[in-house]
Order: structure tokens, then C-alpha cells, then sequence
């Protein structure tokens, strides 16, 4: 701890971030964050990203006040197949009368849930599965990467149809096989960081104090995988949002009335011709939230690693 | 560098222009041939195409134009049914013996002749195969071990059938013109039949060449089938021997199509001749088109679903009938069913003899609520519907679950194919269905007996109606509807059917919706195409092309 | 990669003909166990499906002991290993069962319907390669400039479009609004019974046979799927090769090449490139297999009889025998698409050969 020499101003905000001498834990951490995040900031097409989905989330928890109309009650008689900017119906109706903006943006939730719930299932499995294999080393490292490595040569779309074939059509069958399909990558990830980890000086220490290889995976292991996990999960984002659009579209994902983008398009498909928009609105919601996904996991890689910026 | 670079990008860019642009040259070859009709149809409910098994709409229509039957439905008064293998025919006094007599020297398609034998035969493994269509042969009182003494061969000309009971004759001829009275060849079909171990369900050594006439053929009509690709395609040629006028077209195509646009597109770029499932608004753009027109025939098919009366919910008699009064009948009828279809609630299609156009039932979700608070069930409940994946079906489906919702029911929409879905409706494992029902005959009994008509509601009950798909124990109004058949004075006849109807409409487990009218756009090339009265009165061996 | 990794290892000491047997033999065992693990998976999604097999094939009306035989003959009463076996021995002699659909066993509609599959994917990574990798060079070189941006943005559109939904789209304009394409499927049906094919590559066999007009209606209804699917393939193929040129770029042989007074152009295109050609190659081949993979949601759109819309029609169908098949089908050459690019990526890597 060195001591402050004649320093009677305190330093602002921005330079007790970027001090190189912190004197706490929560200091060199948040310093470390405020770095990355200039960086990421400097990178115009990483913030637009971050926009993207933060306006995602604000439309699916705003969906009740932001949406005109009722996304599942349609009025068939008058309201079907409305061309866009006819009054009350900005982005038009489909066949059954429904206001499309209103599905689009309820259908924001849908596309969250799978989002969100995929990443909660598959990434702490992978995790788990790459630290556990990463630091015990040995046949159980050997058994959980062939596991994995078997795993990760499948192809995903497939193999995510056939299992909800099986399992039968509904969002949370749909959800359940792509997370299954998902998590090899973190597994490798995880265990390349542990592999990485496992013999530094700090992860010794904590040895030394006695920590239970449980203890140490848990609470020290793991914590450091998590930055890159992070990125591939996000990056990987857009690829989940474009399966389960997917399987929606071949009528695996979320059923009727669901505002699923994948089924919109499907059943839009019909009026294709004279209709255009019925499916085409709902293409350009899934365009928009992939693009914002794969921007944002681009910009935070290049945020976390310097190196990975110049490619 | 930059300069080869853009060179390269230049070259490129140039090479991808050239390519679309000869890809737009003038399509000299899209007209499909002068020889063939194609028609665009979703063909994908095909499930076999022996006729003594088949019982889909499209099969009807494949097997009216590849086989032959002892009578047919004369076109200009389909009251009415002509002799087609047979000559004349006469009954005898106590109204049970039917003889016909064959029109002498006619051959299969293989160049067999046409035997009294072979139509023997052909009622014999139909009977015995006992799948879905046999009922109606069964009902004359023919079962496996009798029908070969009841339908025989008396001569090479002379095919006699016994039935049980002094029915009405026009309901007899009636029947004989439907799928499973087309006459097969028996030394092909035999020539090709499996040898089966008997067991105690099926009791005979040989499948009658069930397997092989899945995708195989052995009859007389004007055209044969020459490839059948499930979900695909069907081919059919034209049958050099044929008795009859040969057909102009040396080949008819039906390509399996599901979609209108796409259909319409095929039409509009004459790849296809005939679009046979275009939507209301493709019918309008057809309609409106040079060198196209649009032609349309009201069918005997009713669009309806109904209620599995196994399900303890839907066998409450108010909530069958809150679910009638949670369908918007006006809505559908302008907007899903423009010109495809007009609504109609009772069972009997109109045209037929004692057919009803009453339409007592309107959206009114006030009412229904209350009638679901009466049944106890005022919080709703949850049901499935099993949809399917075709329109108008789908589209209803989803109105349908918008107004239920409105009274608390939430529908579960389950999508499949036509198989999937009615192999569930057979086996009763379903909530709800939604589909159609085409009559299998032009008579009046053919829909009451299939709505009413219910004498073994067990799970091993033989008679597959949809009255026993969906549970519903009608022993009196199974007696009506027998009674029915015997009764020869027409009006008396017609009286019980109307009594019928209404019956149905008030406590039957069935929310009729709407009556098909079938519509095919086709290319003004064609001369000669019409749409019947049913599925397998759409002949196409009169089509000729410019 | 990881046993390829040793393998290399094992080269670089030197260690001679036993080290290489070994890594043969683990690579031998990496292979098996990934197919078996694809069998393992399938066999799994093929027993969760809550349809029993016996009763789709004996149908409703069968009584109890009936069904009771068939699943006997089935073997569905065995216990679980033993039925994986059989399954096994069944998927290697191409046993996937019947198709409820067609009836015909599936391997005999897979044979019929793969080639066109393979004929797409292949017009697909075709166009892809030969776009992609002029667009990733250039990308790479003016590093920074307007082009790099927009084969960048091209390159991102790619990977965030829904491609059924720029097929559709793509579809209407191309078809019905400029009628350039021909009508969605394979082939006119004036010559779809009028052309005979002999190797299931109709392209081919219309060129074998010198059928030109046949071989232009071909080319017609093939250009639209198999550019869309280009598109994709483009985008993974640019973005590799930039990534790779960049990393070629930056090294110093570059730098010596330009001191010795060779032209930019062949630096470029005759030492860059061809240092990253390795990688790139097994970029192309995993291309492929993504685009086999994808075939399953473009061939509804436009209506190619390959093996996609085999798997979805059959999807439609609960044809789980059709749709098992499939999947492993695909499965198969994806790994083995995988696996032959890992192997072709250590053979041709010039670091492990030179040593």
C-alpha cells in the first residue's frame, strides 16, 4: 500500500478508475470494467448493438402499454390483411385480423424467453462440465471431452428437430433441444480456461489455505471462465434466435396464438404474393435482434481482448 | 494492385449480371406438354390407393378416373345412376336379389376380360379386408364368411347380390358407385398377393393383394395409374384398353401442391393446368386474369369438428352446445371461406334428399358463457384440437380458438399432416377434430348414418362412423336412421331425415360450419374440364387440350 | 482438435512410425465413438418419442395380444443395451426401417432423394467459394477502406438473416415479380419424365447426355436456391478468409517478400493466399456441411425434393422412422465432413510437414 503524497484534491471519478495503484478489490475491478467498456464504447457498431437489445428488453416488458392491439384477438370480419400504415395498424394485420406490431412486439417476449432460458441451461452446463474436466485432469477430463467432442460434432439444427419430432411440438420442447445442442462450445471454453488457470500462483494459494477442490472450482475457477463464456454466449445468441425461428417456421416452436416470429412467417408464407408483409415484418424483427446479438458479442470480444480487435 | 483487384470484382460482378440475364431469356418451356394434364392438388391425405382400403377424398378421385364400377351416377341427373360394366340389372320381388348382367368383351386394362368373377372378387376381399370402406358393403349384410355366396359370379356375365333387407333400391345402386365397388382384376391382383399367416384377427392366408395394390393398379378405367410418390405425385396414363371413348390427354398429372400462392404462381407461368386448392383472395386474381377462368361445383362435403364425447368436459350437453355458439359463422363466411364455401349447419348437404338449411346458431359469447356456468364450468377449461395443416382448416382453427377464448375455453391448436390426424380420429384419441366429411354416396343416408348412426360405441365397435369416432351413444337415433333406409315413399323418407337434422343440430356433438364449394382455376388450353357433384365424380378422361 | 494436436506433437519429436500408429489408432477411436455417440442420440430420441412403434405399424383396431406379437418381433420388449445393439447393427447395414409415408424402406428413399441435396449444397459452396474468397481477400488488403466495411456488413447480414425468410423473399422477387427463376423444384415437368438420370445429379446427367435444353431448365431452377445458399455461404467463407489473410498479412516473410521487390499482387495471391489456403480449405469443407445442414429449412421454400424436405414432410408426418433416418444421414456426413477436414487440415499444414 503505497501512501498518498501530498495530494489535496481527491481525483475524479474517471481518474480514481484508471488509477494504476487501487487500493481495493472493488477498485481494480470496476477500473478493469470501465476500461473494457471504453473500449467497447469506441466501437460505434457495438454500442448500436447494446441498443438493440436494450430496446429488446424495454419492448418485452413494456409489450401491455407499447402494443395498439391485442396480440391473439383478431377481428376477422374487418381488420384481415390490412396493408401497413392503414390507421391503427402500423405494420398491418394478418389473416386473422391481429394487429402484426402488436404480435411483434409481444412476440419480443417469446424470443427472450428462448434467448434467456437456452443461456441459463446451457452455459452452467458447460461450464460445470469444461471446469470439473479442466481441473481434475486425467480419465475424467478424458471421458467429458469426448463427451463433449462428440457433442460438438453433431449438427445442431438437426439433431434439435428430431428431438422436438420426438418430444412433440411447444416452445419449451423447442428450448429444451436447442440448449441441448448448445453447450459443447462452453464446455471447451471453460475447460481451456481452467486448463489456463490451473496452475497459477493465485489458484496455488487458495490450495494452500486448505479450499476443497469443490471450493476452488466453484469459487475461484469458475469466476474467471465466466468473461469469455459471456462472450460466446452472446455471440452464439443469434444462432439460437435464427434455430428456434427455425423450428417455429417448420411449426416445431411455440404454437397457435403464440406470437412467434419463426410461426408468423410460416403462416404468413400463404399470402406471400399479394400480402408481402405479413411475413416480411416479422423477418426484419428477427434480422434486426440477430444483428444486434452478433454486434454486441463482436464488440464485447474485441472489448475483452485487445489482440482479437485487429481481426 | 488495386487496379487487378477491381479487375477481378469487375469481372465478377459482370459474370453474376450475365447469369441473371440469361436466366431471364423468355421461358420457352415452361408450358407443360400438349399431351398431359397437370393439375396442382394437395394430394398428401393418400394413404393407399386400393380402392378396397382407400377411403380419401383424393383417392376417390384417382380411382374414379383408373377403375370401373358396375353403375356410376348418370351426369346429367345424379339422382339417378347408368350401367357402366353392367348392361341391365333387375331385383327381385322381395327387393333382395340384385342381378346384373355385364356388358359382354370387356377388358381390363391388362387385356384380361372383364368377368362376373372378377366383380365377385372384388366385393369378396373387400369384405374380408375389412378396413374402413367396407362398412359399406358390410351394412347389405355381407360379412366374410356369407360373401361368398351372397356376391357371386352365377356366369361369365351374371354377378348376382343378396342383401338382408328390402332397402330402398336407388340407396343400393347408390352405394355400388362408390370407391369400394370398383371392379379389380383378379389374376393380376392375385398374381401379386401376399401369403399371410392367419391369426385370430385376420382369418384368411392371403392379403388379396392389399400390399401390392398400395401403390399398384389392376382395373379398367379410361386412365391407370402409373406412379403414386406419397406427398409427391400421381401419374396416371392412359389405358389403351379401355372399352369406352378413349381419352384425349395420353396423361394426367397431379402434383402434390399445398400452397394457393404457389399454385396460382404455377398456374399464372402455365406450369401446372388446373389449380385445384386456390384461396379466396387467388381465386379472385385467377378469376380476373386473361387466358384463365375459374370453375366451381358445390360438393357434398360439410366442414365441421366435433367433440370426443369421451372427454367428460365436451359430453356435457350444454357445453356442446356453448361451443356452437362460439364460432363466428358470419365472419369465417366472409373473409376464410369466400367463395370456397357457404355456411351450413345441419348435416345433410344441400342438394341431397331432405336436406335442411336451417342456421339456428350465431356468435353470441354472452350465451355461451352462461351455458358453461350452468355446466359448472364458468373459470373455462383447457382442450386440444387436432388441426389439419391446410386451409381453410387452419385458419378457422384459429378464429375458432379466438372466440373460445373469449368464454374462457383455451384451445390448444395440435398441427399434423392428414394421416396423422385422422389415424388419431380414428382411434377416438382426440378432443376436438376439425375436418370434413364428404358423403360417400349421393344419398341421404350416407351423412345420417355417419352422424347418427352409432350401434357399437365400444372401442372394438366395427362401425367406424363419426358418430362412434367421437363416442356419441345414439341407440334411438341409430334405429331412426335404419329405419329410414327401408322406408320407400320418398317424402316419408325425407320427413325422417329433416327430423333427423334437427336432432343432430340441438344435441349432437358436432358444430357444422360450413358446406365446400369446390373451385379450380384453370388454363383456358383445357376444353371439356368440370368439377361433379363429388370427389369421384371430377372426371378427367373428358379433358382435351387446344 | 485435441488428438490432432498430439498427432502433431507426435511429429514434430520425431518419434517416427509407432507415434504415428498410435495417433492413427486414437484418431480410429475418435471416429467410432462420435458415430456411436451419433447412434447412441438418436436411438435416445427415437425411444422418447411417446408413440409406440408396434401400434403405428399394426394400426388401432388391433387387439391386445396382437400388438403384444409385434412388439415381440420388434424386440421392443428386450432390454434397453441389447435393442441399442440391434439398432446398431441395423444403422450399419442401412436399416432405418420403413417409411410410414412411403412405404418404401428409408434408406431407398434417402437414396433417392440425397443426391439432390448434395447437388444443392454443392452449387451452393460453389458459388460461396469463389465469391467468398476473392471478397475476403479484398477485405483483408484494404483493411479499414469502404470495401472492407461492406463485405463486412454483407458478411454480418448473413449471419443474422433467417434464411428461410430471405428465400421467401427472394422467391417473390425473383419468380413471381421478375419471373427470371424458374418455377420452385427441380425440374419442368415437361422433362421430368422425359429425362432419365443416371447418377441422381441431374446437372450432370443432362450434361453427360448433351441435353442442353434439359440442362438449361436445370440451370433455371437450381440458380435461385443455390445462390441463396451461396449468399450464406459467402459470408462464413469471406469472414474466415479475411481473418486469415489478415493473419498472413501480418507476418514477417510478407514484409521480407516486399523488400525483395516481389509485386503486391503475387505477395498476395501466390504466397498470402496460399499460406492460408489450408485453413480455408477445411473453412470450405465445414461450409458445406453447414450448408447440408441447412437444407432441411430451404428446400420447403422452394420445393427441392432432397433430402430437407424429406426430414420435414416426414417431420409433418410423425414418420419418426423417415425422420431418425434422416437426421443420422445427415449426421454422418457432417461428422465425417468434420472429422476429414481436421485430418486434411494436419496433413496439408505445411508447419507439421516441413519438420
Amino acid at each position: 500500500m503505497s501512501e498518498i503524497e501530498m495530494k489535496s484534491t481527491t481525483p475524479t471519478l474517471r481518474e480514481w478508475l484508471l488509477s494504476d495503484k487501487p487500493e481495493s478489490r472493488r477498485q481494480a475491478r470496476l477500473g478493469r470494467l470501465y476500461i473494457i467498456w471504453r473500449r467497447f464504447s469506441e466501437n460505434r457498431l457495438a454500442v448500436a448493438g447494446l441498443a438493440i437489445l436494450i430496446g429488446l428488453v424495454f419492448v418485452a416488458a413494456f409489450a401491455d402499454v407499447l402494443a395498439p392491439h391485442s396480440p391473439v384477438q383478431g377481428d376477422l370480419r374487418y381488420s384481415r390483411l390490412l396493408p401497413p400504415g392503414t390507421a391503427g395498424y402500423l405494420l398491418g394485420t394478418d389473416d386473422q385480423g391481429r394487429d402484426i406490431l402488436s404480435r411483434l412486439l409481444y412476440g419480443s417476449r417469446l424470443t427472450l424467453l428462448v434467448v434467456f432460458l437456452v443461456a441459463i441451461i446451457a452455459a452452467p452446463v458447460g461450464l460445470i462440465v469444461g471446469t470439473v474436466s479442466g481441473y481434475a485432469g486425467g480419465w475424467v477430463d478424458a471421458i467429458l471431452m469426448r463427451l463433449t467432442d462428440i457433442f460438438l460434432a453433431f449438427p445442431k439444427l438437426v439433431l434439435a428437430l428430431a428431438l422436438v419430432a420426438a418430444l412433440g411440438p411447444g416452445i419449451e420442447n423447442a428450448i429444451l433441444a436447442i440448449a441441448v445442442t448448445s453447450w459443447p462450445p462452453y464446455a471447451r471454453i471453460a475447460r481451456a480456461e481452467t486448463m489456463t488457470f490451473r496452475n497459477s500462483d493465485y489458484i496455488a494459494a487458495v490450495k494452500l489455505m486448505g479450499a476443497s477442490p469443490f471450493r476452488i472450482v466453484l469459487f475461484h475457477i469458475m469466476p474467471l471462465c465466466i468473461s469469455s463464456l459471456i462472450v460466446r454466449v452472446t455471440l452464439d445468441m443469434a444462432g439460437i434466435i435464427l434455430t428456434a425461428a427455425g423450428l417455429g417456421f417448420l411449426g416445431l416452436g411455440a404454437q397457435p396464438p403464440l406470437p412467434e416470429w419463426g410461426a408468423m412467417i410460416a403462416s404468413g408464407r400463404r399470402f406471400i404474393l399479394d400480402q408481402w408483409w405479413v411475413a416480411a415484418m416479422p423477418g426484419f424483427a428477427i434480422l434486426i435482434v440477430s444483428l444486434g446479438f452478433n454486434l454486441l458479442g463482436d464488440g464485447l470480444r474485441d472489448a475483452l481482448d485487445p489482440k482479437e480487435a485487429g481481426q | 494492385m488495386m487496379n487487378l483487384l477491381n479487375k477481378h470484382m469487375r469481372l465478377m460482378t459482370t459474370s453474376a449480371a450475365m447469369a441473371l440475364l440469361l436466366a431471364a431469356a423468355p421461358q420457352a418451356f415452361a408450358a407443360t406438354p400438349a399431351d398431359t394434364l397437370v393439375e396442382g392438388w394437395a394430394i398428401d391425405d393418400i394413404i393407399t390407393l386400393d380402392p378396397g382400403e382407400a377411403f380419401e377424398i383424393s383417392t376417390a378421385e384417382v380411382t374414379a378416373n383408373t377403375y370401373s364400377k358396375l353403375v356410376n351416377l348418370d351426369m346429367n341427373d345424379t339422382s339417378k345412376v347408368v350401367g357402366e360394366l353392367a348392361d341391365s340389372w333387375t331385383i327381385s320381388d322381395d327387393g333382395m336379389t340384385y342381378t346384373f348382367k355385364l356388358k359382354p368383351g370387356l377388358k381390363f386394362a391388362s387385356g384380361n376380360p372383364i368377368t362376373a368373377e372378377d366383380v365377385a372378387f372384388s366385393f369378396e376381399r373387400a369384405v374380408k379386408l375389412d378396413k374402413s370402406p367396407a362398412f359399406l358393403l358390410t351394412q347389405f349384410g355381407l360379412t366374410g364368411d356369407n360373401v361368398t355366396e351372397k356376391a357371386k359370379a352365377a356366369d361369365e356375365t351374371t354377378f348376382v347380390l343378396t342383401v338382408d333387407k328390402a332397402y330402398a333400391p336407388s340407396f343400393v345402386l347408390n352405394v355400388l358407385t362408390s370407391t369400394v365397388a370398383s371392379v379389380l382384376d383378379k389374376k393380376v391382383v392375385m398374381e401379386n398377393a401376399k401369403a399371410v399367416t392367419p391369426s385370430d384377427d385376420y382369418k384368411y392366408d392371403t392379403d388379396f393383394g392389399n400390399e401390392f395394390l398400395k401403390t399398384g393398379y389392376a382395373g379398367s378405367g379410361p386412365y391407370k395409374t402409373r406412379e403414386w410418390r406419397a406427398n409427391e405425385v400421381v401419374v396416371l396414363e392412359r389405358n389403351d384398353n379401355y372399352f369406352g371413348e378413349k381419352p384425349a390427354l395420353a396423361r394426367v398429372i397431379y402434383r402434390h401442391m399445398k400452397e394457393s400462392a404457389g399454385q396460382r404462381l404455377a398456374l399464372e407461368n402455365g406450369d401446372i393446368d388446373v389449380a385445384r386448392n386456390l384461396e379466396p383472395g387467388d381465386i379472385d386474381a385467377v378469376s380476373k386474369k386473361d387466358g384463365m377462368a375459374i370453375t366451381s361445383a358445390p360438393k357434398g362435403t360439410l366442414y365441421y369438428f366435433s367433440l370426443n364425447q369421451k372427454n367428460e368436459k365436451l359430453a356435457k350437453p350444454e357445453v356442446i352446445e356453448a361451443f356452437k355458439y362460439l364460432v363466428d359463422y358470419d365472419a369465417i363466411g366472409e373473409t376464410l371461406l369466400k367463395g370456397i364455401g357457404t355456411i351450413h349447419q345441419t348435416f345433410l348437404p344441400a342438394g341431397q334428399l331432405g336436406a335442411l338449411d336451417d342456421k339456428p346458431y350465431k356468435l353470441d359469447v354472452a350465451k355461451a358463457k352462461e351455458l358453461l356456468a350452468k355446466a359448472g364450468l364458468a373459470d373455462g377449461f383447457t382442450v386440444t384440437m387436432d388441426v389439419r395443416n391446410t386451409q381453410p382448416v387452419t385458419g378457422i382453427a384459429e378464429n375458432v380458438q379466438q372466440t373460445l377464448a373469449q368464454a374462457g375455453i383455451k384451445l390448444e391448436i395440435i398441427p399434423g399432416d392428414g394421416k396423422q390426424t385422422l389415424t388419431k380420429y380414428r382411434a377416438r384419441q382426440h378432443d376436438i377434430y376439425i375436418g370434413q366429411w364428404g358423403s360417400d354416396y349421393f344419398d341421404p343416408n350416407s351423412n345420417a348414418e355417419t352422424f347418427t348412426y352409432n350401434p357399437d360405441n365400444s372401442d372394438e365397435g366395427k362401425t367406424k362412423t363419426l358418430a362412434w369416432r367421437n363416442a356419441w351413444d345414439v341407440p334411438e337415433l341409430t334405429k331412426k336412421t335404419q329405419g329410414a333406409l327401408l322406408e320407400k315413399d320418398s317424402a316419408a323418407r325425407a320427413a325422417i331425415y329433416e327430423d333427423l337434422q334437427k336432432q343432430v343440430l340441438t344435441t349432437g356433438p358436432f358444430v357444422v360450419i360450413f358446406q365446400q364449394i369446390e373451385n379450380a382455376g384453370y388454363s383456358n388450353k383445357l376444353k371439356g374440364y368440370k368439377l361433379g357433384p363429388s370427389f369421384d365424380t371430377n372426371f378427367v378422361y373428358t379433358v382435351s387440350k387446344d | 482438435m485435441t488428438i490432432l494436436d498430439s498427432k502433431t506433437e507426435a511429429w514434430r519429436s520425431g518419434a517416427g512410425a509407432s507415434a504415428f500408429a498410435m495417433t492413427s489408432l486414437r484418431f480410429l477411436v475418435t471416429v467410432v465413438t462420435t458415430y456411436l455417440g451419433l447412434l447412441a442420440v438418436t436411438f435416445f430420441i427415437g425411444r422418447v418419442v411417446p408413440i409406440d412403434p408396434a401400434l403405428a405399424i399394426v394400426g388401432d383396431r388391433a387387439p391386445a395380444h396382437v400388438v403384444e406379437r409385434v412388439r415381440e418381433e420388434l424386440g421392443l420388449n428386450l432390454p434397453l443395451y441389447q435393442q441399442f445393439f440391434i439398432y446398431v447393427r441395423q444403422a450399419l447395414t442401412g436399416d432405418f426401417g420403413t417409411s410410414v409415408l412411403t412405404t418404401n424402406p428409408v434408406m431407398t428413399d434417402i437414396r433417392r432423394v440425397f443426391p439432390a441435396t448434395i447437388e444443392l449444397a454443392t452449387v451452393g459452396t460453389l458459388i460461396g467459394a469463389l465469391l467468398g474468397v476473392p471478397l475476403g481477400v479484398l477485405a483483408a488488403v484494404k483493411r479499414g477502406s469502404i470495401a472492407d466495411q461492406i463485405v463486412r456488413i454483407i458478411g454480418l447480414i448473413g449471419y443474422s438473416v433467417p434464411i428461410f425468410w430471405l428465400g421467401l423473399l427472394a422467391l417473390v422477387f425473383f419468380y413471381a415479380k421478375l419471373k427470371w427463376v424458374a418455377y420452385p423444384g427441380r425440374i419442368d415437368i415437361v422433362y421430368e419424365y422425359s429425362f432419365t438420370p443416371v447418377t441422381g445429379f441431374y446437372l450432370l446427367d443432362a450434361a453427360m447426355q448433351r441435353q442442353w435444353d434439359v440442362l438449361w431448365d436445370l440451370f433455371r431452377h437450381i440458380i435461385l436456391p443455390g445462390s441463396l445458399l451461396g449468399y450464406f455461404s459467402l459470408a462464413y467463407i469471406s469472414r474466415m478468409t479475411r481473418s486469415f489473410m489478415l493473419n498472413e498479412l501480418s507476418q514477417e516473410y510478407i514484409v521480407a517478400a516486399r523488400a525483395k521487390g516481389l509485386s503486391e499482387t503475387r505477395i498476395i495471391w501466390f504466397h498470402a493466399l496460399r499460406n492460408a489456403a489450408v485453413p480455408l480449405i477445411t473453412v470450405i469443407a465445414l461450409s458445406y456441411a453447414g450448408l447440408l445442414e441447412g437444407s432441411v429449412l430451404t428446400e420447403t421454400i422452394f420445393s427441392w425434393p432432397g433430402l430437407g424436405l424429406y426430414i420435414t414432410n416426414s417431420l409433418q408426418n410423425a414418420d419418426m422412422n423417415a425422420v431418425l433416418g434422416g437426421t443420422m444421414i445427415i449426421g454422418a456426413v457432417f461428422i465425417g465432413i468434420n472429422l476429414l477436414s481436421d485430418v486434411l487440415y494436419h496433413i496439408l499444414d505445411p508447419r507439421t510437414r516441413s519438420r
